[in-house]
């Protein structure tokens, strides 16, 4: 049960701003059915004072991210398109009176609705998604959302980064990426790494390898209900099975290539992986 | 306002004639089991009668039952003792759906390197038993496999199951936590050897569950101390709770024919209204093998909190396989391993009744919950040159 404010269950239950402009003048779409919440933003701004004489939203989500939508567009208009854009997620969260922990990502989707329609207005195009890196896989947050919202909210941990952005909350595969983008950030100090052994015989490096995979890699495959075996070494190559979930996954491709870049970072450079099929 | 409450999967309420039954041992009779003395000492008594009436529940004897704080615990000692019975053995089965307290006690076995397989299910919540005979070899020590799911009601062939695995020399436990005192169980005719039970799903208070073990199973005890259960469950008797537990085993099995007449009967009509007037609907997992009391409803486009909360507004308790609801940012595990499209996975709704419920009760959501999806579709971006709701 999520303890939400009066404001976020009156917005909720009574939301204001619903529905679509047929002639908007921006509308901006972040998320996806997917992910478990998407917003629609429309915006209908006057020419000439450059004011937002109206805002409209569809949102498929939780209360908090209905609540959220509704807040945005009660905040924003009236207001001319360069004040709105002031409107940051910790606003809309204090408007609502607070959010769960875990629920400001809804603050966030809001916020990033509004650049995206007001980007729509002015006829910029889309913020080039290609050549940003995606991160979290599942939920598909990129290097720069992470980092923009890290600062903007003064995030330190992953926990608070999943909460407001997602990121990390499926897999978790993304987590050590995120602690760097975070130590990166905030210039912390890097958890010492265990150094990489210089030169190994074949035994060492099968044993190696072994404990490796048993509990770096298989630990947090079994966690999503996922596994691999280990079926031959040969040389630098190193033969491995997936199991349970990882069989026939999508991400399969993705595993091996974590599974591969762990065994290099840990192992040796020029260690490839290869899966049976 | 009295709650309509259709979350019994979750949990119930403690019948009357249970709390009746137990409040003597919370007030005046207080004695530990244990003592010498006849206050303290006349409580066992009652305890070998509540083992008898919750071992007439599913067909065992009275010292094939233990006594343990919930469901989990009996989960975990069934899987560690068979486990730790017999050490050369580092392979256990279980499937994709099982509840958390066995899910997780599997993967937690995962980790200090036992293999484990996840059997997969199909479109209906079904397991396909080539794939367990596949899957069982001379390394497998423990066989666990629900008996019927908590977020869908669907029931596995546990007789057939528990045959394979007989004939193979197989350990098997079952979680009967959701199908005891909805659907008869008979450990005399289905060869399980550790079958779980929990209190508060059958009208008893929560922190009160039972493990069954079969006469001639080799048992490791998981929690060690004194000499209660026989040394098989170590702590003081939780003897309020044990006496409720056997009034409310021996109240559910009378109430057994009512369960698949009325709540089938009505749990039937609240999925046909449901479905009917509502569109872009899907019934999951298999409705033919399914417990007479549950049904798990996807409404497309929307999301499952939202519903619940618009519920919660009419006091009607439901609960939903979304992301947003579990505390995580993942959806349900059951419905996404039976490949249900994400578009229904968050928007499923799980109601789930018990023989309280009243026909008001399910006529009052079935007049309630059309509008209410209404409203959240006018609210969505998706699927909306498909609504066409009808009018009241």
């Amino acid at each position: 049960m999520w303890e939400y404010t009066e404001k976020v269950k009156d917005l909720f239950l009574k939301p204001k701003n619903v529905g679509e402009i047929k002639d908007a003048d921006g509308v901006g779409e972040v998320g996806s059915i997917t992910c478990g919440d998407a917003l629609k933003l429309f915006l209908k701004v006057d020419k000439e004072t450059g004011k937002i004489v109206d805002a409209k939203f569809q949102t498929f989500g939780c209360a908090s991210a209905i609540a959220s939508s509704s807040a945005l567009t009660e905040m924003i208009k009236g207001k001319t398109v360069d004040e709105a854009l002031k409107v940051s997620n910790q606003d809309i969260a204090e408007f609502l009176g607070g959010l769960p922990d875990e629920k400001m990502h809804c603050s966030v989707m809001g916020r990033e609705a509004l650049e995206a329609a007001v980007a729509n207005f002015r006829g910029e195009t889309a913020p080039v998604e290609e050549g940003e890196k995606r991160i979290c896989k599942c939920f598909d947050v990129s290097e720069e959302k992470i980092r923009r919202v890290a600062i903007e909210n003064h995030l330190t941990t992953v926990d608070e980064i999943t909460n407001f952005t997602k990121a990390g909350g499926g897999c978790g595969e993304c987590v050590p990426d995120i602690e760097a983008i975070l130590r990166d950030i905030w210039s912390l100090k890097p958890p010492e790494k265990p150094a990489k052994p210089k030169k190994l015989t074949n035994l060492h490096k099968i044993a190696l390898i072994q404990e490796i995979i048993e509990t770096e890699i298989r630990p947090g495959l079994q966690a999503d209900q996922g596994d691999v075996e280990l079926i031959d070494i040969e040389g630098n190559k190193v033969v491995i099975a997936l199991r349970g979930m990882c069989t026939g996954c999508v991400m399969a491709d993705v595993t091996i290539k974590g599974i591969q870049s762990k065994l290099r970072e840990l192992v040796s450079d020029d260690i490839t992986v290869e899966a049976l099929q | 306002m009295k709650p309509v409450y259709l979350d019994n999967n979750a949990t119930t309420k403690i019948a009357p004639e249970v709390l009746e039954e137990m409040m003597p041992y919370l007030t005046d009779l207080y004695g530990n089991p244990s003592s010498m003395h006849t206050f303290g000492g006349q409580n066992h008594r009652k305890i070998e009668k509540a083992r008898g009436q919750v071992a007439g529940l599913i067909g065992a004897k009275p010292e094939e039952i233990i006594f343990t704080s919930c469901g989990t615990e009996s989960d975990n000692t069934a899987i560690m003792s068979a486990v730790s019975s017999q050490p050369q053995k580092k392979h256990v089965v279980t499937t994709r759906v099982e509840h958390p307290a066995v899910l997780n006690f599997c993967q937690h076995l995962g980790r200090k390197g036992y293999r484990i397989t996840y059997l997969p299910v199909n479109g209906l919540g079904q397991l396909d038993l080539d794939e367990l005979i596949k899957a069982v070899d001379d390394d497998t020590s423990v066989v666990s496999i629900m008996y019927a799911n908590n977020e869908t009601g669907v029931i596995f062939p546990i007789t057939e199951i528990a045959g394979i695995l007989k004939e193979r020399g197989v350990l098997f436990h079952t979680d009967a936590v959701q199908a005891a005192g909805k659907i008869p169980i008979d450990v005399g005719h289905v060869p399980v050897d550790f079958l779980t039970l929990s209190g508060h799903k059958i009208h008893a208070p929560k922190g009160i569950g039972a493990l069954f073990v079969r006469k001639g199973t080799r048992f490791h005890p998981y929690i060690i101390g004194g000499h209660q259960e026989k040394g098989r469950r170590a702590g003081t008797e939780n003897v309020a709770s044990i006496v409720a537990m056997g009034k409310a085993a021996e109240l559910v099995a009378a109430y057994l024919e009512m369960e698949a007449s009325t709540t089938k009967r009505l749990r039937d009509k609240l999925e046909r209204e449901l479905v009917k007037c509502c569109p872009d609907v899907r019934v999951n997992g298999d409705t033919v093998n399914r417990l007479p009391n549950t049904t798990n409803i996807s409404f497309e486009y929307i999301e499952g909190e939202a519903i619940l909360l618009r519920l919660n507004e009419y006091n009607i308790c439901a609960s939903s396989g979304s992301a947003c609801t579990s505390g995580s940012l993942e959806p349900s595990h059951v419905l996404r391993s039976m490949g249900v499209p994400y578009t229904a996975v968050h928007g499923s709704v799980r109601f789930s009744l018990s023989r309280y419920t009243t026909e008001e009760e399910i006529d009052a959501v079935i007049k309630l919950m059309p509008p209410i999806i209404k409203v959240l579709r006018d609210l969505s971006p998706y699927g909306r040159e498909k609504i066409a709701c009808p009018p009241e």
